[in-house]
């Protein structure tokens, strides 16, 4: 009895233990997979091809570049969208609004997280990019800003739940301090408050843009897959196609093994990396800053 | 200008709380609006025909059967893989783990998965379980992409709940013999179901809502049988709700807000049965 509940807890452990590390195996699963389908790029097509700004796979044109400037000027306007109303409603939710209102508000949030983005880019096609077609009096509604608009929409639970934890673990006597010493509200969550969750709050700016340049089926519903090169402003408000769109519409019609497969692959492995580099960046902040609180309180 | 800010001071808290009070709205109102919209325009569409027929007439006419069928299927695949080892790979953090540079890797790889694009997950299912493993397009290549990118969701709500309980439980159960494993299965684990439950489903919402990951894993334009087995492509409610909308010329737009609803409310009853869960458990915690 006693060798035979030591055994089965010998083995659970190990069990625990290897589905705890399963988390690396995984990552280091995907980025293997990419670099073997997506390598073989680069014997395929020479580098100067591949940066240049002509995608046109049927005719072997492989140039990624208006894909990159796409999912960029997409992913900029989405930011510029996410990151004040999603700082500002996670201020909201956790400064100011009264109790009952903060729990109407942060499940409301979550629930914008869970939408199905093809919902929205649904919508989309439906009712914002003909809207903003007769609003702005543009030749097509399917436009970068249409799908700036929307990811904006996607990133703002992200940016609200990241922000709003970082501004919820600000001490009490943070604030305390400064109301006794005759700030306002205001001045405190300003010059105190903000401050104080500032790396969190630079965490949720990035998991935003993360998960911003990541989204792939409404912008590839409501961005109008024209693969040019946005550089100018006003390709803000024409038709852009980004690298998560490329992917999806076309991984379906390759032949396995192909240049363009290849390719596609390569497109994914750049994602990759992006990711990688975006999480990286946002949970070193997060960790330097703990470092430093703890370094304070102790 | 600061001089006028400093004796305003008031005045600018007032204007500054409305400003971020409005940005709120803002914020909210078109999530309300979303939801309120396509269960205004879809619901004249919900027939007991659409929810049980098949499609017919190049998916220009009757029902969804085999998308609400696939969605359901590929949510349970999903479960299936991803809630028990979601679920121990909570435990080992939150339990077993010790605070060395293994574990932060751990954390690190974690938060990497959560932030990798959803589109990519389907490049990695595409390449791993359709090609090298030769499950081909099927329910159990889109399934099991779709449970690695829920794992980090399962794991991150799975231990804050198992951390959430008191030290004193597992103190108090090893003194009274428990091994660590008895402790955890029989205490911990109990206590901190709800909470882990909260993360499954809000874990499993997100699988059964995502189009990206199964284009090139498991999803089938169309079908006129339902799925025989795991082998099998499948219709997803997304995946058509994409098709309908974007692939297939002089669809009939009640369709499209059928579909749209039906998705919508598969998804919103899984995230009230979420924050139902855990506010319930909330106000019934002794501890």
């Amino acid at each position: 009895m006693e060798k035979s509940l030591s055994w089965r807890e010998f083995i659970i452990t190990r069990l625990i233990q290897s589905s705890g590390y399963s988390a690396i195996l995984f990552v280091a699963l995907i980025f293997f997979f990419l670099l073997r389908e997506g390598l073989p790029t680069l014997g395929e097509v020479d580098a100067s091809s591949l940066l240049n700004i002509r995608w046109y796979p049927i005719e072997n044109y492989f140039g990624i570049l208006p894909l990159i400037t796409g999912s960029l000027i997409v992913t900029l306007g989405a930011t510029l969208i996410a990151v004040p109303f999603g700082i500002g409603t996670a201020v909201y939710i956790s400064e100011i609004a009264p109790r009952w209102v903060r729990e109407i508000l942060k499940p409301l949030v979550e629930l914008l997280g869970g939408l199905p983005s093809v919902v929205l880019g649904f919508l989309g096609i439906l009712v914002l990019s003909p809207f903003l077609r007769v609003f702005l009096n543009l030749p097509t509604g399917l436009t970068a800003f249409t799908g700036s608009l929307l990811l904006g929409g996607i990133a703002v639970p992200t940016v609200v739940s990241v922000a709003e934890d970082a501004l919820d673990s600000v001490p009490r006597a943070y604030r305390e301090g400064a109301w006794a010493l005759g700030a306002t509200k205001w001045q405190t969550i300003w010059r105190v408050t903000l401050p104080a969750a500032k790396s969190g709050v630079l965490t949720a700016v990035m998991l935003g843009i993360g998960r911003a340049i990541g989204e792939t089926m409404t912008v590839m519903m409501v961005t109008g897959n024209a693969p040019v090169l946005a550089v100018k402003l006003g390709s803000l408000f024409s038709p852009v196609r980004t690298m998560t769109a490329t992917i999806a519409a076309e991984m379906g019609e390759v032949a396995n093994g192909s240049t363009h497969y290849h390719v596609l692959f390569f497109i994914g492995m750049v994602l990759f990396i992006i990711s990688l580099v975006v999480n990286v960046i946002a949970s070193s902040v997060v960790f330097r800053a703990k470092k430093r609180a703890e370094r304070i309180l102790s | 200008m600061m001089k006028f800010l400093a004796q305003n001071r008031h005045t600018v808290q007032r204007l500054g709380f409305s400003a971020i009070t409005l940005m709120a709205v803002v914020t909210v109102l078109p999530i309300v609006g979303t939801i309120l919209f396509i269960l205004f325009k879809g619901g004249s569409a919900i027939s007991v025909e659409f929810l049980t027929g098949f499609p017919h007439d190049g998916m220009r006419a009757g029902g969804i059967l085999p998308a609400i069928i696939g969605t359901l299927y590929l949510t349970i695949g999903t479960a299936i893989f991803s809630v028990p080892l979601g679920i121990a790979a909570a435990i080992y953090l939150a339990e077993y783990a010790k605070d060395n540079q293994w574990t932060r890797l751990i954390r690190i790889a974690i938060i990497n998965l959560a932030g990798i694009p959803s589109v990519v997950y389907g490049l990695f299912g595409l390449g791993l379980f359709v090609l090298f493993l030769q499950f081909g397009t099927s329910i159990l290549a889109a399934s099991l992409t779709l449970s690695i990118m829920t794992l980090p969701v399962i794991i991150s709500t799975s231990e804050e709940a198992l951390r959430a309980v008191p030290q004193a439980f597992r103190t108090v159960s090893i003194s009274l013999g428990a091994t660590r494993w008895q402790t955890i299965s029989r205490i911990i684990l109990k206590e901190a179901l709800p909470g882990i439950l909260t993360g499954v489903i809000l874990g499993l919402e997100r699988a059964a809502g995502e189009t990206a990951p199964i284009l090139f894993t498991g999803a089938a334009f169309f079908l006129p049988r339902l799925p025989q087995s795991p082998f099998d492509a499948t219709m997803a409610l997304p995946y058509h709700l994409f098709v309908i909308s974007t692939q297939v010329p002089e669809m009939p737009i009640q369709i499209q807000y059928g579909t749209a609803l039906v998705l919508l409310v598969f998804v919103l009853t899984m995230n009230v049965i979420a924050t139902v869960i855990r506010s319930r458990a909330r106000a019934r915690r002794q501890w």
